[in-house]
């Protein structure tokens, strides 16, 4: 498994890049192999207001269903509406392509995990 | 595979024909606003009658079914479904009565529907018992919203949490969320029960209701019961018991004085009325006493003043009705005839029988498989392969492998808390030559697992279609025809 | 005992094999206090000739619609059901059959679901639909439920002739849910419209507005009214339709309609008491992913030949438990297939053939029952096959004398509406001959 060290990581298997005020959130490689091949990607209209830890979205394949909780607060300036037709691209690429929104982020969850605790968490997980 | 009726259609053919109307015609647009009618052409299929009938007859040789063979599916109750109960529940007296019409032109059906009940409620060992629910599903979310309208009514409001086993069918959390209910998991001990340690932590003020289903879904009598029983009552929670394991138990134990205040029944599994191919059903709910008062209306019982059968709506208690009218009373008439037919001795009977068949499957099994909880069991239970992080082979393959072997695979991955679980219900109605096949085609997969795992994973070869690819139906949903 | 294959020996070497000395040694794990120490009180069983004519007396002991002529309707129905569709119901490849988890050899379930899938599309106008529910009450109660949570708002609106008892159902349902249902008032037979005040209704909270049309009072509503003034607020319509009237009539899609759904047991099911019946519900593309239950699609297998399977079902009990959107995990499958065949039997010309039979049959009694001294037409509004008619005359002895005669004639609607007090709602479909309609008039004003 694959967990770029800029990026930050929540329990709930969500990752978070931070450029300055800009929060981009995904779902990790854990997250899309757990699932299996996701079939459908549910995102949030642009400009809602979003709180830590709220669910945004769904992310769906033939055997689960998963909600997408946010690591930060803040409003959504961006979806990736690419994953609408493509769903598959959560699979190819998580941390790239397979992004799933942009939000301008007011705070971010204190208790967000780097990427080697993150690896431990995910392989208790198991 | 068979074209679609649609795909078969030829414009202007006609499968039904009219009589002529008979009362002077009035046009159309004398009667009608013409922005209520009908603009675009209205697609259905148009074909002869012959022609329906063949597609439909075709349609149906690409299912497998009880009439066709062995249907061991645990925790559905695949019984023989007798022939009887069909032509009993088309007599017009039963099929052509309208639900609004006058009650004592009705007598009969109500009679019938007041015996349904009274006859469930011994069985069950309970007190009352309402035949509104049309589904086992539907009869759960019924008991939990009576047991919920129980706590409120004692002016306890705080009781919003439903314990569910980690072994529990699914729906039984999914219906106590839908009734506003948090879930509590406990989970399961070494032999499958509940865990009692666990129980009593989860237990407390806010509890509503343990959902337990007895005999388990691994087919095991939870034989601590009482202790359940006693810390869910002391805590002042009721007892909810899943009774599609009920064939197990007809005569021998109710689940009334095991203690439980609410169960429901799945006609449909215990009492042979069809499963139809998914539905209907029905899912007939019954209550102690204290319970009686919220049940669904209208209520079906005697009225001594009147000297006949009612359907009581005067009931300021009741949790309201679930659906309209009174339930799925066409197969409420075909688990009463079973029920006439057998008597409470075959009751008994059938259920000895369907307990001896799976203990003698079971024996037969586990020679080839594991048995991750040893029984003796009641119904049903399961198995799970053995080496497969060797053989690379899955019960998915097994299930697939029997296909071939012409037999409907078991259920399969539950309960959830067993990997790789095949949970296997032979019933009463199978005879000892179709068990014996079945054990050979499951020890004959077992070699074929360990020899040549590519003939499971590759099944089934024989049928009209192979597997289907669940990843595309799922991403591209196509739900309908279209030209 | 009936149904029980095993002889003598064999249980003997059954047993031999388990290991006990008899079948009752295998109930030894229930604790002996709760061990049933008696035989069950139920009657002794019968034979299957005994059984069979006790359970045709049985059925006598009730007046059937074959026995009377039928003018209620009210949310059930009396069509005709073509002979062939109850000799393909009959077989038992399809009734002795599970729901078709395994598709391989399910084709037959999975491929007429995907075809009555493609009837209620074509039928309402809609999208998609789902494989059938309980019963048009619990249809409306889950349209309800998705409209809640595919608007995240907690306020339902719901017309007051919208049948009482799926309001009532509705209302058991939500209750635990805690949501809001407010009560839409009618007047003239219609629900309350833009020129008496519709608009105080509607407001921006309102997760869905739910219309029937016809409605209870047999009246069509003006449903493209209802979906322009709920889309200004970013809710839903729900309509709730007799899929038997969309032969003529305009589908609920073409009108602005979200989510429509219904009992499709007019297509031919018999009355049966009042069940089983098949709820039907569709919706368009966009909530495709929240419709409840059972729904089939197509797909290929790896050798490319297409085939059928249950999908869409990640959301559903058996795998989210108690995160699923409904707790239902079954679906009237056997109805359903009833109701495609009556379909494919009638074809278009046949539906609307039906459908203008109704209209017609209904308003010729309307109209002669009209001409009866103390009888009035109350309502204006267009009407499909049930109409209500205002009476100088006690509704009860009217009844009573129609039903002497052999006529089971209008709901009286005060059992509903208080307010309706001398009001009858009738129902004339296409089984009813000109010549039964003369009598229900005869009889009616006095005359035998």
């Amino acid at each position: 498994m694959n967990y770029p060290e800029e990026l930050s990581y929540t329990r709930e298997h969500e990752w978070i890049r931070v450029e300055g005020k800009k929060g981009i959130i995904g779902i990790t490689d854990y997250a899309q192999d757990s699932l299996g091949d996701v079939v459908f990607v549910e995102l949030p209209e642009v400009g809602r207001k979003l709180k830590i830890g709220e669910v945004f979205g769904v992310v769906e394949s033939v055997k689960a269903v998963s909600d997408i909780y946010s690591p930060c607060s803040g409003v959504v300036r961006a979806v990736n509406e690419k994953l609408l037709d493509h769903p598959e691209i959560l699979n190819q690429d998580p941390y790239g392509e397979g992004w799933l929104i942009e939000v301008e982020m007011e705070e971010l969850d204190s208790e967000l995990l780097s990427s080697i605790e993150y690896a431990d968490f995910a392989a208790g997980e198991e | 595979m068979e074209k679609l009726i649609f795909e078969k259609s030829v414009l202007g053919r006609k499968g039904h024909y009219l009589s002529p109307l008979d009362v002077p015609e009035i046009p159309l647009e004398k009667l009608l606003p013409a922005e209520f009618c009908r603009r675009e052409a209205l697609i259905l299929p148009e074909l002869t009658e012959g022609e329906v009938v063949r597609h439909y007859t075709q349609l149906s040789r690409l299912n497998y079914a009880v009439d066709t063979g062995f249907y061991p599916l645990g925790s559905c109750t695949m019984k023989y479904n007798p022939k009887i109960n069909e032509d009993v529940a088309n007599l017009p007296g039963f099929s052509r009565l309208h639900p609004y019409q006058p009650e004592e032109s009705v007598q009969g059906a109500l009679e019938l529907m007041a015996k349904t009940q009274e006859y469930l409620a011994e069985i069950a060992g309970m007190d009352a018992v309402t035949l509104q629910p049309a589904a086992g599903a539907h009869g759960e979310l019924t008991g939990i919203l009576l047991i919920m309208a129980y706590h409120t009514s004692r002016g306890d409001f705080k009781r919003n949490k439903v314990i569910v086993p980690d072994s529990s069918h699914g729906t039984n959390p999914a219906t106590a969320s839908l009734a506003g209910c948090q879930i509590v998991e406990v989970p399961s001990n070494e032999r499958g029960g509940v865990d009692l340690e666990a129980l009593r932590a989860a237990v407390g003020e806010d509890t509503a209701a343990l959902m337990l289903t007895n005999p388990s879904t691994l087919g095991l009598f939870e034989n601590q019961i009482k202790e359940i029983a006693e810390i869910v009552h002391q805590a002042g929670g009721l007892l909810y018991n899943d009774g599609a394991n009920m064939n197990a138990i007809m005569g021998y134990s109710r689940p009334g004085d095991m203690g439980f205040d609410v169960v429901h029944f799945n006609l449909h599994k215990t009492f042979s009325t069809p499963h139809g191919g998914g539905g209907p059903g029905a899912g007939p709910v019954g209550v102690k006493a204290a319970l009686e008062p919220f049940l669904p209306k209208p209520v079906v019982r005697y009225d001594e003043q009147k000297k006949q059968y009612v359907l009581d709506e005067d009931r300021p208690r009741s949790i309201g009705r679930v659906k309209a009218f009174y339930g799925n009373f066409g197969v409420v008439v075909k688990a009463f005839t079973y029920m006439l037919m057998l008597g409470g001795e075959g009751l008994k009977e059938a259920s000895a029988k369907a307990v001896l068949n799976a203990n003698y499957l079971m024996k037969l099994l586990t020679e080839h498989y594991e048995l991750p909880y040893a029984g003796p069991c009641k119904h049903e239970f399961v198995v799970t392969p053995r080496h497969t992080d060797q053989t690379g082979v899955h019960t998915l393959d097994i299930a697939k492998r029997l296909i071939d072997y012409g037999f409907h695979p078991p259920t399969i991955y539950f309960p959830l808390m067993v990997k790789e679980a095949i949970m296997i219900e032979p019933t009463e109605t199978e005879n000892k030559e179709t068990l014996d096949a079945f054990a050979a085609a499951m020890a004959a997969i077992a070699k074929e697992a360990r020899e040549a795992p590519e003939l499971l994973q590759e099944a089934p070869h024989h049928t009209p279609v192979r597997r289907l690819d669940e990843t595309l139906a799922a991403r591209k949903p196509v739900l309908r025809w279209k030209e | 005992m009936a149904y029980l294959p095993h002889t003598r020996e064999e249980e003997k070497a059954m047993l031999e094999i388990v290991g006990v000395s008899s079948t009752e040694e295998l109930f030894r794990d229930i604790p002996s206090e709760f061990r049933l120490d008696r035989p069950l009180r139920l009657p002794e069983g019968l034979s299957e000739k005994a059984a069979w004519e006790k359970m045709q007396d049985w059925a006598g002991k009730n007046k059937h619609a074959g026995e009377y002529l039928c003018f209620r309707g009210a949310g059930a129905y009396e069509h005709y059901q073509p002979r062939a569709v109850n000799h393909l119901l009959s077989r038992g490849d399809f009734y002795t059959a599970y729901t078709p988890y395994q598709p391989e050899i399910s084709q037959g379930t999975l491929q007429a679901i995907f075809e009555y899938q493609t009837c209620i599309c074509e039928l309402t106008g809609m999208d998609v639909a789902n494989a059938s529910h309980y019963d048009g009450a619990t249809a409306l109660t889950e349209a309800a439920l998705m409209a809640l949570d595919a608007t995240r708002r907690n306020k339902i609106a719901v017309s007051s002739l919208v049948h009482p008892e799926y309001r009532e159902t509705m209302g058991t349902y939500l209750r635990g849910r805690g949501a809001e249902i407010i009560t839409l008032p009618y007047e003239n037979g219609l629900t309350v419209g833009m020129e008496s005040g519709l608009e105080q209704y509607i407001t921006d909270d309102l997760a869905a507005v739910i219309i029937q049309s016809p409605n209870f009072l047999g009246s069509i509503e003006d449903l493209k009214m209802f979906a322009d003034a709920i889309h200004g607020k970013e809710g839903l319509l729900v309509a709730c339709v007799d899929p038997l009237s969309l032969g003529i009539l305009e589908s609920p899609g073409q009108l602005g309609a979200d989510i429509v759904v219904g009992d499709g047991q007019s297509l031919g099911l018999p009355l049966s008491f009042g069940g089983p019946y098949l709820g039907f519900m569709a919706s368009k593309e966009k909530y495709v992913r929240r419709l409840p239950g059972r729904i089939v699609g197509k797909t290929v297998d790896k050798t490319g030949r297409e085939g059928y399977v249950l999908t869409l079902q990640a959301r559903e009990q058996h795998i989210r438990r108690e995160r699923a959107g409904s707790n239902i995990c079954s679906n009237q499958a056997l109805c359903a297939l009833a109701a495609t065949i009556y379909l494919a039997l009638l074809g278009p010309e046949g539906l609307a053939e039906v459908g203008r039979q109704c209209l017609q049959k209904s308003h010729y009694t309307q109209q002669r029952l009209a001409v009866l001294p103390g009888v009035s037409v109350p309502f204006t509004a267009p009407f499909f096959k049930e109409f209500v008619v205002k009476t100088t005359e006690d509704t009860t002895s009217i009844n009573q004398r129609l039903w002497e005669a052999g006529i089971l004639g209008g709901l009286e609607l005060s059992r509903f509406y208080p307010e309706l007090e001398n009001h009858l709602l009738l129902c004339v479909t296409e089984m009813r001959s000109r010549e039964e309609i003369e009598l229900l008039v005869r009889v009616w004003g006095g005359d035998r």
